[in-house]
Parts: C-alpha cells; sequence; structure tokens
C-alpha cells in the first residue's frame, strides 16, 4: 500500500537529485586532501586519541611529581604521547605529506616499542617504573605494538587506494 | 558505594562494546538506540564521577593520589561520548567499531579506577 502511495506524491524520480548526486560523490575526493579517518581509519584515530591522553596525562603527572624516581620511564612515556600525538593529527590532516609523515612516525613508533620493551626485560633495574611501552605495552593490551602495524597497513593500503582511482 | 559503581560501569561498558560490535558484524552503523546505550553509560560515569569527587570532599583518600584518581574519574566520563561523536561522523560499520572500542577502553579505565581506589 505505501509504495503506491508513494509513487504519486514523488511525480517520478525527481530530476533534480538525479543530476546532482553522481557530481557531488566525485567532486570532493579530487579537490579534498586525501581522506585519511574514513572507514577502519576512524577507529585508529580513535585508538590513537587515546593512547594520547593515556601516555601524556601519565607522563605530565609523573614528571611533575616524582621525575627523579624514573626519569628515563618518564622521559619515555614523554615521548611515546608526543609521537602519538603526531601521528593523530597527521590522520585527521589527512594528504600526501600527513600519510607519509604519519608512516615514518608508525615505524619509529614500531621500533620504540620493541626496543623499549625488550629494554624492559633485559634490563629492568634501568625503570623503576613503567612506561608506556614497558613490557611491550602489557599494561596497554598490548595495543601499542598492534597499532603501528594496523596503523602502516591501513596508511599503504589508503595510498593504493589512491593510485587506483 | 564507588566500588559497586564502578563494578557496574564496567559491567555496561562491557555490554555497549558487545552490542555495537555485533552491529558492526551485521554492517550496520550505529542507531538511536544505540546512543540510548551510550548514554546510560555515560550517565553511570557522571554519577561516579560526582560520588568520586563527594569521596574526596569528605576526606577519603584514594590509595594513589588524588591526581591520578581524579583524572581517571574524567577521562572515564568523557570516553563513550567522544567515541559516539566520531561514530556520528563515520556512518558506517567502522563508527559501530569505534564505540564498541569506546567501550572496551572504559572497562579497562574502570578496572585502574578500581585499583587506584584501593579495593
Amino acid at each position: 500500500m505505501t509504495a503506491t502511495d508513494d509513487k504519486p506524491r514523488g511525480m517520478n524520480d525527481d530530476p533534480q537529485q538525479k543530476d546532482t548526486s553522481p557530481e557531488r560523490v566525485d567532486e570532493p575526493r579530487e579537490k579534498k586532501r586525501a581522506r585519511l579517518i574514513g572507514g577502519p581509519g576512524m577507529l585508529l584515530v580513535w585508538l590513537y586519541g587515546v593512547m594520547v591522553v593515556g601516555a601524556v596525562s601519565r607522563s605530565v603527572v609523573q614528571i611533575s611529581t616524582e621525575f627523579e624516581h624514573a626519569p628515563l620511564a618518564y622521559s619515555l612515556s614523554a615521548v611515546a604521547g608526543v609521537v602519538y600525538g603526531f601521528i593523530t593529527y597527521s590522520l585527521v590532516r589527512g594528504g600526501e605529506f600527513a600519510r607519509k609523515a604519519a608512516r615514518v612516525c608508525c615505524a619509529v613508533e614500531l621500533a620504540g616499542v620493541l626496543i623499549v620493551g625488550t629494554w624492559t626485560l633485559v634490563e629492568p633495574s634501568a625503570f623503576p617504573d613503567k612506561t608506556v611501552w614497558s613490557d611491550y605495552g602489557i599494561g596497554y593490551l598490548f595495543i601499542p605494538v598492534i597499532l603501528p602495524i594496523t596503523g602502516m597497513y591501513w596508511l599503504r593500503k589508503s595510498a593504493r587506494q589512491k593510485d587506483a582511482a | 558505594m564507588l566500588v559497586a559503581l564502578t563494578v557496574a560501569t564496567a559491567v555496561a561498558a562491557l555490554l555497549l562494546a558487545a552490542w555495537c560490535g555485533w552491529a558492526a558484524y551485521r554492517d550496520q552503523p550505529t542507531k538511536d538506540w544505540h546512543f540510548i546505550g551510550m548514554a546510560v553509560v555515560t550517565v553511570l560515569t557522571l554519577v561516579q564521577l560526582v560520588v568520586g569527587i563527594v569521596l574526596l570532599a569528605r576526606g577519603e583518600k584514594p590509595e594513589q593520589g588524588t591526581t591520578i584518581f581524579v583524572s581517571y574519574l574524567l577521562g572515564s566520563f568523557a570516553c563513550v561520548p567522544v567515541a559516539g561523536f566520531m561514530s556520528l561522523a563515520e556512518r558506517t560499520r567502522w563508527g559501530s567499531v569505534t564505540v564498541a572500542a569506546g567501550g572496551v577502553v572504559l572497562a579497562v579505565l574502570q578496572v585502574r579506577l578500581y585499583d587506584i581506589w584501593g579495593g
């Protein structure tokens, strides 16, 4: 019943709508910077955002209140926070340069997690307190080690899609 | 009081995560009902924030420090609304995944809050 009711009201399919819709889809893609936060990118931004808040607030509190206790650990947390912040910003901003920069940072991040993670296991005495990257990020559900890998994968994939288009 | 609230919020957060994960599995964006669920979880975290501040005002001390306690309370209050807004911007299954991830993050924050408060 509703289908037949709707037909006369719509007066055949609106010609205006049909004409504008394909243009609308194509235009922003050409003009805008390559969007990096569509689809899975949104999840990445969210997780990176969480890590920024986690790492930065943690290091701010620890550096301002008890820096002497574990200067190396707290400084590393601060560095991690800055790296996360930059990647988040690049993902949100989009564009070719941001994509490349974010990829480099993901690689730096992955190297950081692996080096610091190994370091904390080999020489725990250097770290009286934990960093974000201690034990490969076990305190953060291993997100620090998973995130850069998925991040690099996503950034590569979005580049390939752009080449194909 | 605070401990019971922490457990309730953690459970609610995990339920929200499962629910939005299910929506993502079925390739659906977040819908009105999901946002109502997010609102419920957010109200829980707001109540928790108020209760936490009242407890502090009455002179009780969290085991691991007041600053950390308050920042975790604020973080868990902001967690789900931010994920919700991101799912408004991303009207695909990935918006649902984002909210599901937000629920898991909130549950982890609750576990940490429990530790910080000292049981």
